[in-house]
């Protein structure tokens, strides 16, 4: 249910409907205390999915507006850090690429990982930034996170194209069926997004603290990711330690359904979905159980 | 009639620390936490305050209701719960229909949108689809008066037009129940009074409104049903004229009369003390006066050895601007005055002050450079000055509202040449 536990039942029309249009169907709401076990209500998700995607098209349309470049920033950022990463940790460093030019494992990596760290930061300040909505109108909270979520989707895409060239310079094309399996590794990185992101967002609405922690954790994930190595050249336990971090699936993956690098051990990918999949119930169920107050303590 | 909103046993309990201090940092969490381990798990205890306790009462479709109450007493509080923007702590409400409110202008507007983008992102905030939006949208520019602009980001708006813009869109929400919380409203009086005009023709088409306001005289204008709150409980429900009365008189407000029985404690010096002060029409204490009548401010004190000394009247609107202050220029009070009761009436004429809520501040002083109070009382007792509409006074057969603290009728002439 919602954060107010509003039940949605339709009511027959009063005996003169004082200004009913099309648009609307008399709906009664009962307004009662938060339930003490949080629940999704995804009928009303459903009925606010246009606020949802406003929400998306606001942030997409806010975030170009004002820059002389726009959309070439979704370029120029994952070029200039690939490039840094290549020069220094492929020609110096010399760090294991595998079966892959080092240019195109980095690049394939990163493009994941930006989405993922646009993705969490975008979700986590979801509530405080738009603090003039929650404190003043209801609408499902869900819905900002979720739109955080979504909104770098439209930089992943349009990074897509670098890495589509980085493809062609190199040879490495989908090699098989596998690559049927590419949208479920994107879907991994979104659930695990938004699960960091409902548990984060909710509890920036209390500490603060929060928004400067992120910037740390985002720091030092690509590098316990696979994003600047390749996974499998590294000992076997350190490789199940990394599985545990669902975002090394997620790259792994990627790259196996994308560039036909060799599959990722199917065991290790399970645990990163595990993984996920349980962030994700946590985070959702700690945000729905804390939504009550969040208009009260923001 | 079918009940618009029906509340049984609204409770909104808040912890004092939630209140004051809205986010903590995590330092603070974990040191409280610390503190309860080594203290054996004791129960920490908070203060708690009902902002709002037992709050019943039910609404029919279409009538429009005051809520009043002094600040803190829990009128905001219900009218979050009533808008789910926070869940009420015990009780139910069910509510029929869409809900609107003016205090939801322009919120989720974007400076850096257009006035198109802001009008369908600020709509589909307000709850509305798509498609309603679109058939709306050449209403709602036309209303906001901002056609030119309206493919221009609003940050370059005047502030005028964006509060046009704004409105422009709430209003045209077209919820079946409004909430207007018109201490909490933005924007200059001419935008308030734009609110309360639309107040106004949605309670005359029909939809249920519920107003909160400290301006007594709206209440008693505009609803026919009054709640009065005090610390988050109704107090009185019913005809706005009798609660809005009771409010007035009950010491929240400024009544309309006001006595210091025990001379020791009364305001003044050794001089002169206070009585008591009462505003006057008919011989009848009163507390809204017709604007056609004079009224008067009636002020008894004792003087209590032989001085010089006359008595002074201010009067201050509802905004607590001085409007005017006056003596009383009597020959009596140009030597020292003997000892005794006196009670001097101060006659405001008829036709001089405009509609609204007036306070008076009572002295009774002596003039040497400037002036010198021996006794005094300000904001002593209130009045509400009413025009009945009768197309007799300087407003003649206009409506709307009329800004000013005075309103005189004029003598006007007029030649044709």
């Amino acid at each position: 249910m919602t954060q107010s536990d509003v039940q949605v039942r339709e009511a027959p029309p009063p005996e003169a409907p004082p200004a009913v249009s099309e648009d609307r169907v008399e709906r009664v709401f009962v307004i009662r205390p938060a339930p003490r076990m949080p629940r999704l209500d995804l009928g009303e998700l459903w009925h606010y999915r246009e606020l949802l995607l406003t929400f998306v098209w606001r942030d997409v349309k806010v975030r170009y507006k004002q820059s002389f470049l726009g959309f070439a920033w979704a370029l120029i950022v994952p070029v200039f850090t690939g490039t840094v990463y290549i020069l220094i940790l492929g020609k110096f460093a010399k760090f294991p690429s595998g079966d892959l030019a080092y240019p195109i494992l980095v690049f394939s990596g990163l493009l994941p990982m930006q989405y993922f760290t646009s993705a969490l930061t975008g979700a986590s300040t979801s509530l405080i930034s738009n603090v003039n909505l929650v404190t003043k109108v209801y609408f499902p909270r869900v819905l900002l996170p979720l739109a955080g979520t979504l909104v770098p989707a439209v930089d992943f895409l349009v990074a897509l194209l670098v890495l589509v060239g980085l493809m062609a310079r190199y040879g490495n094309w989908p090699s098989g069926p596998e690559v049927a399996l590419m949208p479920f590794f994107l879907a991994m990185a979104f659930v695990t997004a938004l699960g960091i992101g409902f548990l984060l967002s909710a509890l920036n609405v209390r500490y603060r603290d929060v928004a400067y922690a992120i910037p740390v954790f985002l720091q030092l994930l690509p590098f316990v990711s696979g994003v600047l190595y390749e996974v499998r050249e590294i000992p076997e336990k350190w490789q199940w330690i990394l599985s545990l971090n669902p975002m090394t699936a997620v790259i792994s993956g990627w790259r196996w359904t994308v560039l036909g690098a060799p599959a990722p051990d199917p065991a290790k990918v399970a645990v990163g979905v595990g993984v996920a999949a349980l962030l994700f119930l946590i985070g959702l169920a700690l945000f729905r159980a804390s939504e009550p107050r969040f208009a009260d303590m923001i | 009639m079918a009940t618009a909103i029906a509340a049984e046993g609204l409770g909104k309990r808040y912890r004092i620390g939630e209140l004051q201090a809205s986010y903590g940092t995590l330092r603070e969490s974990l040191a409280r936490a610390t503190r309860r381990l080594v203290g054996g798990f004791h129960q920490h205890h908070y203060e708690e305050i009902w902002a709002l306790r037992d709050v019943s009462f039910g609404i029919p479709q279409g009538q429009v209701v005051g809520v009043i109450g002094r600040n803190g007493a829990g009128k905001s509080t219900l009218l979050k719960v009533l808008t789910r923007i926070t869940t009420p702590t015990q009780g139910r409400a069910e509510i029929r229909g869409r809900v609107g409110s003016l205090l939801e202008v322009g919120t989720g507007f974007h400076p850096e949108l257009t006035g198109r983008e802001n009008i369908f992102l600020n709509g589909s905030v307000l709850g509305m689809k798509r498609r309603e939006i679109l058939r709306k949208f050449p209403e709602i520019v036309e209303f906001a008066g901002v056609e030119k602009f309206i493919d221009t980001p609003v940050k370059r708006y005047s502030s005028g037009m964006y509060v046009r813009l704004a409105f422009a869109v709430a209003a045209h929400l077209e919820p079946e129940i409004l909430l207007v919380d018109e201490v909490l409203a933005v924007g200059d009086a001419e935008f308030q009074r734009r609110c309360l005009g639309r107040m106004q023709d949605f309670g005359a088409s029909g939809r249920t409104v519920l107003f909160v306001s400290h301006n007594m005289q709206a209440v008693a204008r505009l609803c026919e049903r009054t709640i009065l709150l005090d610390e988050g409980r109704i107090v009185r429900d019913g005809p706005s004229p009798d609660v809005v009365a009771q409010y007035l008189q009950s010491g929240h407000g400024i009544g309309s009369s006001r006595e210091w029985p025990d001379v020791e404690t009364a305001p003044g010096d050794d001089v002169a003390r206070m009585s008591w002060v009462r505003v006057v029409q008919d011989d009848e204490t009163v507390d809204t006066v017709d604007v056609r009548r004079p009224v008067g401010v009636e002020m008894a004190f004792r003087v209590l050895r032989e001085a010089p000394l006359l008595p002074k009247l201010k009067l201050l609107n509802a905004e607590g601007d001085v409007v005017f202050n006056a003596l009383d220029t009597d020959s009596r009070w140009q030597d020292p005055v003997s000892p005794g009761e006196y009670v001097s009436t101060a006659w405001i004429p008829g036709n001089l002050l405009n509609e609204g809520f007036f306070t008076v501040d009572v002295g009774v002083v002596w003039l040497g450079l400037k002036l010198h109070a021996h006794t005094g009382a300000a904001n002593v007792v209130s009045f509400h000055v009413y025009d009945p509409g009768e197309g007799d006074t300087a407003r003649g057969l206009f409506s709307g509202r009329l800004r000013g603290s005075v309103r005189p009728l004029l003598e006007w002439t007029t030649e044709e040449r």
